[in-house]
């Protein structure tokens, strides 16, 4: 990915080492003399949360300047989808971002769903929408897990995934997995959920909800988290505008921006929930976003749950799954930000062309504006709390 | 019992295994217990299979799967430099202890300037630290080694200086006459003086034994593991595993000396007194071990410079103050 800023490097020959000149003048203005070192961080590095590639040019403690390589995973799955049936799809794109399988089919289903013009009944659509969100949460707590864990507390990890665990197995009930769970079909539900599964899901939210104040004293409320987090890494919000950032980052930028509320899909529109923003644009505000996230997002399990249909969980669905020709764009809110797909169909059993839009590639592309002029100890906070995910940026 | 005789070669070696023992065998022992306290403030419960009963023998076969382990030393490394360093830290760590007295008689060198020999001795090893890190060739080795000797600088004087006065009060530089002095422990008395000193102490221990939350030099999510980045087999354990471990346990017969009463019963109260010596240490230096590893699972990470910054601006003001009031106190009370 090219930098567009100005890359703060004009003195400097494109190793990062100064010629003479340069050092003749440094010397005699005064200033001390240091030299700047280009680090690699990644493609195999502990905070890259997998093969992603910082090229970090160091002066001392500060980061001159970051550019992100990204390319390390792509597994090309908008072409390979072009070889592949609709029910295969599926599968495929819920290994995008795999921390949110879940919110990665429901784009896909929805495109086709319009172009067949299926109905779906509401019980199916209530149901997704509590998956989605549950789907989210685990999602939120990992992050929460692993952005502790980047900082160096390592206690919040346990906690997160204690939580999860509860979720986590209401979801598995239902659909037998704990990844890339496979459960929506075009036009419903692959099944109805199995008996205890709202009791299980109404315990796993009502947990965190009741948890997380704690989470709160232990980590947000932690001098150091505060002195490491606040005022690193700004983002300011016309910068997050022109990356085309979203999610729980765009909304720690001051962007009150979720689809879920202002395109409403499936049935989101019936429920009550707030959307987090925080003003700063901070690691410690987009960290409060997303754990501020989780609250409303298990508040939306419990009234979808509370107030469930009874009923079909399955439209109208012919027995070929075939989208007629046509083509639809369509966009919902994955847990990183907004997803869209743009599906185009000749009337096969396969796409002609799906061009996916995944959050995390726009949401990196603004880390160099970040990172710019950091620490390095900074660094691993920005990329901790740019919530990214390998899959979702290389696809 | 008959007296045994023996030269003073043969209690010079007896010493010697026995100081060699007390490092590998405190790693295991203090590893161990690094996993399970901080397994069980944190909700699970560690490593339960290995040996039996609770894991116990975890730490065990990690040091024999070390054993087992190739020794890379990378191309590009300076190898002697490289080889060396591992010797480098631990020799100074293994040093410590010969002075920290485990009862009335059970030091092996009871100097007269043990103190000062003793916080000497203990920032000697960040010399094999920046050699492991400089001769690496590795650049996140080579940021982690000179965090890690920033780090000290900083760090080493509120250690001294809450030290110092720990000597002013007890008018000694012989850790032994140091706990002899402690009829109450330092840490109760003089009130609020002592405790202030203590804590200064064990901010000052933490960030030298480069423990959260002061691990910057070996901050793992960010530069691996600092200088021992490059280490493998016996050479990390030595570098990284004995060297963490033998910090951590000498820094808590430290602690126990100087502020807890050492050997000394926690009160000066006659029944106590039946409880032999060492067994007093033992358990204060338990305590601080705990304090230590208690700390680690519960804070985030400070940064380079915000560390320097609170070193610079807020403990060693604060430990210069503290020597004054103890000098106040040693005149007037």
């Amino acid at each position: 990915m090219a930098v567009t800023e100005d890359r703060g490097l004009a003195d400097t020959n494109i190793d990062g080492v100064r010629d003479s000149s340069d050092v003749a003048a440094e010397v005699s203005s005064g200033k001390l003399m240091t030299e700047e070192m280009i680090l690699n961080v990644g493609p195999q590095h502990p905070a890259t949360h997998g093969v992603f590639r910082l090229l970090a040019t160091i002066d001392g403690e500060v980061l001159v300047d970051a550019d992100p390589i990204i390319g390390y995973m792509h597994r090309g799955y908008e072409k390979l989808v072009e070889a592949r049936d609709y029910r295969q799809i599926t599968n495929l794109v819920s290994r995008m971002d795999w921390l949110s399988g879940i919110n990665n089919e429901i784009p896909l289903h929805i495109a086709l769903e319009t172009l067949m013009e299926i109905e779906v009944p509401p019980r199916a659509q209530y149901l997704r929408v509590a998956m989605l969100e549950m789907n989210r949460i685990i999602n939120h707590l990992m992050f929460f897990a692993s952005f502790g864990a980047e900082l160096g507390a390592i206690t919040p990890a346990f906690y997160a995934f204690r939580e999860r665990e509860d979720i986590q197995f209401a979801l598995e009930m239902a659909t037998g997995g704990r990844m890339h769970f496979g459960f929506f079909r075009p036009g419903g539900l692959k099944e109805d959920v199995p008996r205890g599964f709202f009791a299980q899901a109404l315990k796993g939210v009502r947990q965190v909800i009741d948890r997380l104040p704690d989470y709160e004293n232990l980590l947000i409320g932690n001098e150091i988290f505060k002195q490491r987090t606040v005022n690193v890494g700004v983002l300011p919000t016309d910068v997050a505008y022109n990356y085309g950032v979203s999610g729980p980052i765009a909304r720690g930028s001051d962007i009150t921006f979720d689809v879920r509320k202002d395109e409403p899909y499936l049935v989101y529109d019936q429920f009550d929930f707030d959307v987090c923003s925080a003003p700063h644009g901070d690691c410690f505000d987009r960290f409060w976003v997303l754990l501020h996230e989780v609250v409303e997002s298990a508040k939306i399990v419990e009234q979808a749950i509370e107030g469930m249909p009874s009923g079909p969980i399955m439209g109208k669905v012919p027995r070929v799954v075939q989208a007629p020709e046509g083509e639809v764009y369509v966009r919902t809110e994955n847990s990183l930000g907004e997803l869209g797909m743009y599906l185009v169909s000749d009337g096969d059993r396969r796409p002609y062309r799906l061009k996916i839009r995944t959050p995390s590639y726009n949401n990196v592309s603004a880390l160099p504006y970040v990172l710019k002029n950091t620490f390095v100890a900074d660094m691993i906070a920005i990329l901790g709390s740019f919530f990214f995910v390998l899959g979702d940026i290389d696809r | 019992m008959p007296e045994i005789a023996l030269t003073a070669w043969q209690i010079l070696i007896v010493k010697v295994l026995v100081i060699l023992m007390v490092v590998p065998m405190g790693a295991i022992v203090g590893g161990y217990a690094e996993h399970k306290v901080m397994a069980h403030l944190q909700h699970r419960l560690g490593p339960m299979y290995p040996g039996g009963f609770h894991g116990w023998a975890t730490t065990l076969a990690d040091g024999i799967k070390f054993l087992y382990k190739e020794d890379i030393i990378p191309d590009a490394a300076d190898k002697r430099v490289f080889s060396l360093a591992p010797a480098a830290i631990m020799v100074p760590i293994i040093m410590i202890y010969l002075v920290i007295p485990m009862d009335e008689s059970l030091v092996i060198e009871d100097l007269d300037v043990g103190i000062f020999y003793l916080l000497a001795i203990s920032s000697v090893s960040t010399i094999g630290v920046l050699m492991a890190g400089w001769s690496s060739a590795n650049k996140y080795a080579l940021i982690g080694a000179l965090r890690s000797a920033a780090q000290l600088i900083a760090y080493e004087l509120p250690v001294v200086l809450s030290a110092a006065a720990v000597a002013m009060l007890a008018g000694s530089l012989s850790l032994v006459d140091i706990v002899r002095a402690q009829d109450w422990m330092f840490i109760l008395w003089p009130p609020g003086l002592g405790l202030a000193l203590f804590l200064v102490f064990v901010t000052g221990a933490i960030a030298e034994m480069t423990r959260v939350p002061f691990d910057m030099p070996i901050a793992e999510s960010e530069i691996i593991t600092g200088p021992f980045t490059e280490y493998t087999g016996m050479r990390y354990i030595f570098s990284h595993m004995f060297a963490e471990m033998g910090h951590l346990i000498a820094f808590g017969g430290i602690g126990a000396t100087l502020f807890l009463g050492g050997f000394q019963p926690i009160v000066p109260w006659e029944p106590l007194e039946v409880i032999p010596g060492i067994v007093w240490f033992l358990l204060k230096t338990f305590f601080m071990i705990f304090l230590f590893l208690w700390i680690r699972p519960t804070f985030p990470r400070v940064r380079e410079d915000q560390l320097q910054k609170f070193a610079w601006k807020f403990l060693i003001p604060l430990s210069l103050v503290l020597i004054l009031l103890t000098g106040a106190w040693v005149l007037y009370v």
